[in-house]
């Protein structure tokens, strides 16, 4: 496993410079993956998950944005690339599938337009022409069954199903090397969500592009995946391979999650998790789940260590050092 | 389709003129003043201004006057100026090239200037160029239009010297052979240059005092509704996908955003064929606008009618133009959007 990793976030810092003061969205975040890797990133609503997304490819830095750390592509440093040869790699090595595909395409060009924009973009189509059979042909490859009508349907006359196959025709059709997936298909029925994945899946390894998938839903993630990333207010409390991360949750947002899951079998009610995710310019000291958490103890206002609880498995919280052991910790 | 939205609409349009007409004959016979004493002046005699009544069927019913009028209308006969005491239709013809000429002058400068620079806005929000850009659309909507006439006469023809005071043509220049009756257009091409160049110096004054206020207008629609564009998903996947940002400004923002701004532009236009007139009349501009309001004042009843219904059919005709124009840029409207 010496291999240079696809891609490697270390200690990434995102801050909002409000008019109510600064917010730290994300907090030293370290994100690693693989070549044709695919990983999961869970967590609540509004706790950095997307903005992450939107910062490694680029598309965080407005005037009122602080980032510092590293994001580290092929082993180079973005930060360091300029924001030219940054734009470079979107729609070539990296894209997105968006949350709602009927927003994230213009409703007033055709479908072919702005397809053929993305397929320009991979400088393998020297004509119009070229770009449209390139078009057609991945059109077909999310079994769409009459591509050249899709080319000249409007987002409107298509359905929710159909927008998304097209988005992610448009993700993959450029053979990217790092797909960031966002909540894909979650403004959709089930059904259309459950195929959504799939296809994603399929494609995916088809082309041998690594995947972030973003999601609250953990059965998902579980299907999909195989390490997970569980996010806390701007900091990754656990991470692990998706079995072992599911059969042994540690850190106490993570357990949490968990039963918050709606059993089939019945047995009791899912538990919400007390209390909301914290105002980021008031953040919590040390570990910011504290104040939520059923263990909490003086130490927690520390910096949490990031501790290896299992092969691969890692959770940020004191129960699991030697301090921590030192009181029962019941889980 | 398209030829039955045409017709329909053309249809709208003949009733609405019929309406304006009918609206403004009544209108400017009831409200008080008599036309023929205005006319005669103050020493006329009563037998006098009888008489001219007479002769002008003022003592007729109202709905007798109206028949007598339209008869001459279908004939081409728009009736006779009191105040040029020529006929209304070659009076029309004579100023109405003038105003036209300065409104299109004028609706140019605002579309190439206003669109562009409230995308650039909208596209930079609150960075030094929008807030630039703010400052000169708010100065040019809340200022009037005769008080940029004025100050650009102040500048650039008694300060610096170098632009024609008033007119549309110098004394002894030609004017160009009557084709559109705009100047510039048939100056050009009868290859008059002298005359294409003396045309153009007199034109820009006026041409930039109409369009200052409709500039920063359309600049502020721009921009609020590019910004908007700017603020959907569709532009973070277009920068997801890393396209260009230039064409992410010109195309995919501002077609979105050109689908509301292009009817408050449309309205902006046809305003302008009533607003000329204090431009015109500092310019001393042989205008259409400037006459409406001389003969208004003067209640020239024939001529009130004339210039108001053809005022009506131009704002009928770039409404209609407009929507046109939205129906093509906005294909939800074109295709029917089905509910969903």
């Amino acid at each position: 496993m010496s291999e240079l990793p696809l891609l490697e976030v270390r200690n990434l810092h995102l801050t909002f410079d409000l008019y109510e003061g600064k917010a730290h969205v994300l907090n030293g975040v370290d994100i690693t993956i693989r070549n044709g890797e695919r990983v999961g990133l869970v967590g609540e609503s509004g706790c950095g998950k997307s903005i992450m997304a939107r910062a490694i490819l680029g598309l965080a830095a407005r005037s009122n944005i602080e980032m510092s750390g590293e994001i580290r592509y092929h082993g180079a440093n973005l930060f360091g690339l300029g924001p030219q040869a940054w734009r470079g790699l979107r729609g070539r090595k990296m894209s997105m599938i968006f949350q709602d595909p009927v927003a994230a395409l213009n409703p007033v060009f055709t479908i072919e337009d702005q397809m053929i924009e993305v397929v320009r973009r991979g400088d393998k189509a020297k004509s119009r022409k070229e770009a449209i059979a390139i078009a057609i042909a991945a059109l077909r490859q999310v079994a769409i069954d009459e591509p050249e009508r899709v080319l000249a349907s409007y987002p409107f006359q298509l359905s929710g199903g159909m927008n998304q196959r097209v988005i992610i025709s448009m993700a993959l059709v450029n053979e990217p090397e790092l797909v960031f997936a966002d909540e894909p298909g979650t403004s959709l029925d089930v059904t259309v969500q459950e195929q959504t994945l799939r296809l994603m899946t399929r494609l995916t390894k088809d082309v041998g592009a690594a995947v972030l998938l973003i999601a609250h839903n953990l059965g998902v993630v579980r299907e999909f995946c195989e390490r997970v990333y569980v996010m806390y207010a701007g900091m990754i409390v656990e991470e692990g391979p998706v079995k072992e991360l599911f059969a042994n949750p540690k850190h106490p947002y993570t357990q949490a999650l968990f039963s918050a899951v709606p059993k089939l079998t019945g047995e009791g009610l899912p538990k919400s998790i007390d209390g909301m995710i914290p105002d980021y310019t008031h953040a919590p000291e040390g570990c910011r789940f504290h104040p939520r958490c059923p263990h909490v103890r003086p130490e927690c206002l520390k910096p949490p260590p990031f501790v290896t609880v299992g092969p691969d498995h890692r959770a940020r919280c004191i129960l699991y050092t030697d301090a921590g052991a030192k009181e029962p910790a019941h889980v | 389709m398209l030829g039955r939205y045409l017709f329909r609409r053309a249809c709208a349009a003949v009733i609405t003129l019929f309406g304006v007409s009918v609206l403004i004959f009544l209108i400017a016979r009831i409200i008080p003043g008599d036309p023929a004493r205005i006319a005669l002046g103050d020493t006329a005699t009563l037998e006098q201004i009888a008489q001219f009544r007479k002769t002008l069927r003022l003592d007729d019913p109202l709905p007798v006057q109206y028949l007598t009028y339209m008869q001459g209308v279908i004939k081409g006969d728009l009736g006779i100026s009191i105040y040029t005491g020529g006929a209304v239709l070659e009076d029309l013809q004579r100023t109405f090239p003038a105003t036209l000429e300065l409104v299109m002058v004028s609706a140019m400068l605002m579309i190439i200037i206003g669109i562009p620079l409230g995308t650039l806005a909208g596209r930079y929000r609150d960075s030094f160029i929008d807030n630039f850009t703010r400052l000169f659309s708010l100065i040019g909507v809340v200022t009037p239009g005769f008080v940029w006439a004025v100050f650009l006469l102040l500048v650039f023809a008694y300060w610096l010297e170098i632009l024609p005071v008033t007119g549309r043509l110098s004394e002894g220049i030609p004017p160009p052979p009557h084709i559109t009756g705009l100047f510039l257009i048939d100056s050009a091409f009868a290859g008059q240059w002298a005359t294409f160049k003396d045309a153009f110096l007199h034109i820009i004054m006026p041409g930039i005092s109409l369009s200052l206020a409709s500039i920063g207008q359309t600049t502020r629609m721009t921009r609020a509704n590019v910004g908007e564009s700017y603020d959907r998903t569709y532009i973070e996947f277009a920068r997801a996908y890393g396209f260009n940002e230039f064409r992410i400004a010109a195309k995919y923002a501002l077609r979105p955003a050109m689908i509301p701004t292009l009817t408050i532009l449309g309205l902006d236009i046809a305003i302008k064929f009533g607003g000329a007139f204090l431009i015109e009349t500092v310019y001393a501009w042989p205008g259409m606008a400037r006459y409406g309001v001389r003969v208004i004042l003067h209640k020239d009843l024939n001529a009130i009618v004339g210039v108001v219904v053809i005022i009506g059919f131009f704002f009928v005709l770039i409404n209609l133009i407009v929507d046109m124009i939205v129906a093509f840029v906005d294909p939800r409207i074109r295709l029917g959007s089905r509910a969903r």
